[in-house]
């Protein structure tokens, strides 16, 4: 199950878990089905009983990560464990508090920390953080609070809070992702892009065009918080595209045109649905974003999203399924 | 987690050749299949040989691209994490900002 539990399903009763997940996917994006093929691969990846699977020889991919490093070692250290003894394609450097407008206030330690790293790293390191737009916001921040105005239908004024939040979260970005570049950073991450809504996408659409303007070798990456934007604001638009309302396919197409150099899909999962239903939901409201793509495609496939269980502890018969279904199912350039 | 999808799907990292795939997929957003042939041409191997950790070990060590460190086996003349990246940008013909950094400051 997405929570992580273990259940007993017999070889049709997992076709229909399948077939679920995909007729959901149809119904609430328009997007097309999963091949009658497609969907017996995932029925042989979901059927067996092994505790782990894997990609065949060959068709590996690149993984990218929101956060590395270990708890029970310092930052830098944690960086090298990953490298040395998990054998990491690349890094993130992070700070506990992950939103850029928190990291404003102690860049140089994070600089001082980048330099570091890259001192004692040979693979790629990437700073990331979140937009986290509800952080300016009332109490935490100036704005006013558009949750509570909006509850009140004072539209207007939401609205104009988030224009505002907006200013402040795309400079604040720009800001420290220009001090990790400078510090020696291979890229930066904006993970879990469109949290608080349109605006908060918009916010980081802006500030990855800005960084590409000035910046044309860094590494930029994108991961969106959720299959759907929400529209919080209902009205902003990038380049003539309205925001709101955009699944994988829309998503994709923003930040592309933005300069970003990855994209990261995320879609959600009903932990009260089974493992394949929740997997083939997540192939099929992706797939559409994956074949035109100008730019990598790293699907997010961490705790609670991609069909992986929202669970502390994933069972490793459940992320490795996910894992050979993402990538062999969609042909994805990363996870 | 990261384990699990590592061992699954993952191309290996300095094990293999998954850093320098990721490379130009981060710094020039060339998808997969376009990265991983650059790749496979820059250092004269065949494309099945990128994930392959007992052909690319030899590889990276002739062209001192850094390997995984092996108490076993110590290799004292292998180069620095410095060293390591200036050989992977001069190979991928890829500015690394950490290296431009170095010589900037007068370090490299």
């Amino acid at each position: 199950m997405a929570d992580g539990s273990l259940i007993e399903l017999t070889r049709s009763e997992i076709r229909t878990e399948l077939e679920g997940g995909v007729d959901e996917a149809v119904r609430r994006a328009k997007v097309d089905p999963l091949a009658a093929d497609e969907l017996d691969h995932l029925l042989a990846i979901f059927a067996s009983p092994a505790r782990f699977t894997a990609v065949d020889i060959g068709d590996e991919v690149m993984l990218s990560f929101d956060g590395t490093g270990a708890a029970q070692f310092d930052r830098i250290a944690g960086l090298l464990l990953y490298e040395q003894c998990l054998a990491s394609d690349s890094l993130e450097l992070f700070h506990q508090d992950y939103s850029y407008k928190a990291v404003k206030t102690l860049v140089p330690h994070e600089q001082a920390a980048m330099k570091e790293a890259q001192e004692r790293l040979t693979i790629p390191v990437h700073y990331g953080a979140q937009p986290d737009l509800g952080r300016y916001s009332e109490p935490d921040g100036p704005c006013r609070n558009w949750s509570t105005l909006l509850p009140e239908l004072r539209i207007d004024e939401a609205r104009t809070a988030q224009e505002e939040a907006m200013e402040l979260a795309t400079a604040d970005m720009v800001h420290v992702a220009e001090a990790l570049w400078e510090a020696g950073a291979d890229g930066v991450n904006f993970d879990t892009a469109g949290a608080a809504g349109d605006a908060d996408l918009l916010a980081t659409l802006r500030a990855v065009e800005t960084l590409r303007s000035r910046h044309p070798d860094m590494g930029i990456m994108v991961g969106m918080a959720a299959e759907r934007v929400l529209g919080t604001h209902g009205e902003l638009e990038f380049h003539g595209m309205r925001v709101a309302g955009r699944w994988p396919a829309g998503q994709q197409e923003l930040v592309q045109q933005a300069g970003a150099t990855i994209y990261g899909p995320a879609v959600n999962v009903n932990t009260g649905r089974s493992l394949a239903w929740n997997t083939s939901r997540a192939l099929t409201l992706v797939k559409p974003c994956v074949a035109g793509a100008r730019i990598p495609v790293h699907m997010n496939v961490g705790m609670g999203v991609g069909g992986v269980p929202m669970a502390m502890v994933p069972p490793v018969d459940a992320v490795s399924r996910v894992s050979k279904a993402t990538v062999e199912v969609l042909r994805l350039d990363g996870l | 987690m990261p384990v699990a999808h590592g061992v699954a799907a993952g191309m290996g990292g300095m094990r293999a050749s998954g850093d320098l795939v990721a490379r130009l997929q981060m710094a020039r957003g060339m998808r997969l299949a376009e990265a991983k042939a650059y790749v496979a041409d820059r250092l004269g191997v065949a494309e099945g040989d990128l994930s392959d950790c007992a052909a690319m070990q030899e590889v990276r060590g002739d062209l001192g691209l850094g390997r995984i460190a092996d108490g076993e086996a110590p290799r004292p003349f292998d180069p620095s994490p410095a060293e390591a990246k200036a050989a992977i940008s001069r190979l991928l013909e890829l500015p690394i900002n950490s290296v431009e950094r170095r010589r900037v400051h007068g370090a490299a």
